[in-house]
């Protein structure tokens, strides 16, 4: 009998590629035999924009890269124009970065578990992940007025203190969401149809996931101990007690538990914030705009605004919820960045689908992809 | 209802409307009437058409409840609330989608098969209201006792998978297509272990109608547990509930569907009254299986009589609470667990549960022959 191979273009618009993502899938019946990405479809040039911006003006477009998880998109960029410009900040702000980061770590795998079962076609996740999703949100509310486009990490400290009734309400958050996590193991891991979707599928091996490029949950997930948060401790990590949490098997199902373990080293290492945050200022002096009183003021950033660092570049990562974010600043002495790159984790941990699926099904390919968790505006920028 | 038979002595709705009319004695004053025409046949005519359009106002009724209750009770596993604001609960929401689907466009796909792609959404929803006809809702409630009435169930649903497959032929979509083609694979996958463990059931009564079957569950084991098939088939009831999850295309197996891998399956193309169709038929269909698991396992429209009340309006009673019952379960699967793989399905279907199917009908063969029951 003669066959022939079935071209599908799946997406731009189709519920499961999370956002504007395409498949051109080469399909034999149900089997993947060919599988290329195109990507680009949210492309905004965010890029460009840093060199066109001022350093401070382009804070809120690193926002719009990963708005899942934002503010390990402001502490990238603000790491790396701290690195180049040497400027100190003080240890409070640094405790509170780390605090809104780890907390971000959580949102964005409560969100993550929610659309991979979502895409397996159990959508009660979804809702309970976004149910506590709220409460860090509206956290992150009294914290910087925004919800998910915070724009709140600046270069010397973060924009504003910890509001009043702020540490009460996370431990509150902490406590709930220990609890949480064991519903939502009961829910998922011990289902034995989640189990046959994801066990032995998209399996990855740690050579390949190195040669690939691949970066945080999804390389640990195949069993490679890569965490920037160890490797070269930024900020205050070195100080924290947590493990980077790791799986050997490679497959969907590993992927999923590392992102499951590492929300409660997350709530392991809020514990630890909240109990020995310091006093002290939040912003360095030097840098002030205006004084710092710790107290709300109409003046929201605390920066100068016209701002020249020494000529130079720098290559800053940091271990963000989705793998290495990586931003490359170069600076020509001027007040705007010569070159803005943008290492997106996102992105460099699709390049590995293809590998993953072919000669897998369509069902395969939905929980794999919706394993290496990726957003698009971080995939396109 | 006239069905060709005269061997068929269990009374149904026919009969029940007779007695009714008989009872406030103008059945007589009617049929006279009639006679005096020369039209006895008309006066049939009327009667099984009153039968008809209740059955249909019924289906239509519990399917606009159906997904206002399947959308609540998700909304309530989700800690949300639902539909709120059309009516009490959002009670007439279903209307308002009524509503809304009337009044969309009614795309037909440019390079669709014009004629297959309206057919499709009609034979499905036609298909499955005559599956009602056999349907024991109460005593002497039923449209018609057919003496093949399980065959008849089995036979009829069969036609469904058909015009799945018209539907996603002709609407010349690849994902309908891919759709059209799992739902083919699965339901005659399922179909099959589905009649054998029914055949278990058969070998017990000795007879296809399903008021026989249904009467066959009355009375009690030691006084106590009620004489239903469930017990003396459990691994029977089992797969016939998974046969027939998987037969109503829902979670875990609604690969129709599959909305995250195939955007809407086969009806990706419909839309407006067409897919309203698919939805009534969906919901229909989902009634219409309870109601054959419940008269299969579940007893039937059996019950405990209570004094003073007809039998008729008991077993209606007991009839829809266990159908709610099942179709409770149905959703709360749907609610809680994830789909599964299309190869995982079928090797299900073939590899475990018809094998199990046979061995089950061997068990209730054996027990019938050495006079066990």
């Amino acid at each position: 009998m003669e066959t022939e191979t079935l071209l599908l273009n799946m997406g731009p618009v189709h519920p499961s590629t999370h956002g504007v993502l395409r498949f051109k899938l080469r399909m034999d019946g149900e089997i993947i035999r060919d599988c290329q990405i195109v990507v680009g479809y949210l492309h905004r040039g965010t890029e460009k924009f840093g060199e066109m911006k001022t350093y401070l003006q382009f804070i809120p477009y690193t926002d719009r890269l990963d708005y899942i998880a934002a503010m390990p998109n402001n502490y990238a960029y603000v790491k790396a124009v701290e690195e180049l410009a040497g400027i100190e900040v003080p240890q409070r702000a640094e405790y509170i970065r780390v605090l809104v980061m780890e907390l971000n770590r959580i949102v964005n795998h409560l969100v993550f578990m929610g659309s991979l079962l979502l895409d397996l076609g159990a959508s009660t996740m979804i809702m309970y992940g976004f149910r506590e999703r709220e409460n860090a949100l509206q956290l992150y509310e009294s914290l910087c007025g925004a919800r998910m486009t915070f724009n709140y990490i600046r270069p010397g400290g973060v924009r504003e203190d910890l509001p009043d009734g702020f540490i009460p309400k996370l431990n509150e958050f902490i406590k709930d969401m220990e609890k949480r996590i064991v519903d939502y193991e009961e829910l998922v891991n011990g289902n034995e149809i989640f189990l046959m979707r994801t066990k032995n599928i998209g399996v990855i091996s740690a050579e390949e996931a190195i040669n690939y490029g691949m970066t945080g949950p999804s390389m640990r997930g195949s069993g490679v101990d890569h965490d920037i948060r160890k490797l070269e401790p930024y900020s205050i990590y070195q100080d924290l007690d947590f493990r980077a949490c790791m799986r050997r098997e490679g497959d969907s199902y590993a992927r999923y538990l590392v992102r499951v373990d590492e929300m409660r080293e997350s709530l392991h290492i809020l514990k630890q914030i909240v109990d020995t945050l310091p006093e002290g200022k939040t912003i360095n002096q030097r840098y002030s705009f205006a004084p710092n009183t710790g107290a709300p003021s109409a003046v929201t950033s605390y920066f100068p605004r016209i701002f020249t660092p020494p000529e130079g570049e720098v290559y800053s990562r940091i271990e963000a919820p989705k793998g290495e974010l990586g931003f490359f600043v170069a600076s020509d002495g001027t007040t705007k960045p010569y070159r803005v790159k943008i290492r997106s984790p996102s992105f460099c941990n699709l390049v590995a689908l293809p590998k993953m699926v072919v000669g897998l099904k369509i069902p395969d390919l939905i929980a794999a992809f919706g394993t290496i968790d990726i957003v698009l505006g971080d995939v396109d920028r | 209802m006239w069905t060709g038979d005269t061997m068929i002595t269990n009374p149904n709705a026919y009969d029940l409307i007779v007695a009714i009319l008989n009872a406030i004695g103008v059945y007589n004053i009617i049929l006279g009437f009639f006679q005096a025409q020369g039209m006895e046949y008309v006066l049939r005519i009327i009667i099984v058409l009153v039968e008809v359009v209740v059955v249909v106002v019924f289906a239509l009724v519990t399917v606009m409840f159906l997904s206002w209750l399947e959308r609540k009770m998700f909304a309530v596993v989700q800690s949300r609330y639902g539909p709120m604001v059309t009516g009490p609960r959002g009670l007439f929401q279903p209307i308002a989608d009524g509503i809304k689907l009337l009044g969309k466009e009614d795309i037909i796909p440019a390079t669709a098969d014009r004629w297959i792609f309206t057919l499709a959404p009609f034979i499905v929803f036609v298909s499955v209201l005559l599956v009602f006809i056999p349907l024991p809702f109460g005593e002497s409630l039923i449209l018609s006792d057919l003496r093949v009435g399980l065959l008849y169930i089995i036979a009829i649903s069969a036609i469904t998978p058909v015009s799945i497959l018209l539907a996603g032929w002709a609407s010349n979509n690849k994902y309908s297509l891919m759709g059209a083609i799992r739902a083919v694979a699965q339901d005659i996958s399922y179909t099959i272990p589905l009649a054998i463990t029914a055949i278990a059931v058969v070998v017990f009564v000795g007879s296809l109608s399903t008021v026989d079957i249904v009467n066959a569950q009355q009375g009690y084991w030691f006084g106590v547990i009620p004489k239903w098939f469930i017990f003396l088939q459990p691994l029977g009831f089992i797969l016939f509930l998974i046969a027939c999850i998987a037969e109503m295309g829902r979670i875990p197996f609604d690969f129709q569907e599959s909305e995250q891998e195939l955007v809407a399956g086969f009806f990706t193309e419909y839309s407006g009254m067409k897919f309203a169709m698919f939805f009534l038929a969906e919901y229909a269909h989902l009634f219409a299986v309870s109601g054959i698991i419940v008269t299969i396992f579940l007893g039937g429209w059996t019950g405990p009589a209570i004094p003073l009340i007809p039998i008729q309006i008991t077993s209606l009673v007991y009839f829809v609470i266990k159908t709610y019952a099942v179709i409770f379960f149905a959703m709360w699967l749907r609610d809680t667990v994830p789909r599964v793989r299309i190869d995982q399905l079928l090797y299900l279907g073939w590899k475990i549960m018809i094998p199990l199917a046979l061995l089950n009908l061997l068990f209730a063969a054996f027990v019938v022959t050495a006079g066990v029951i």
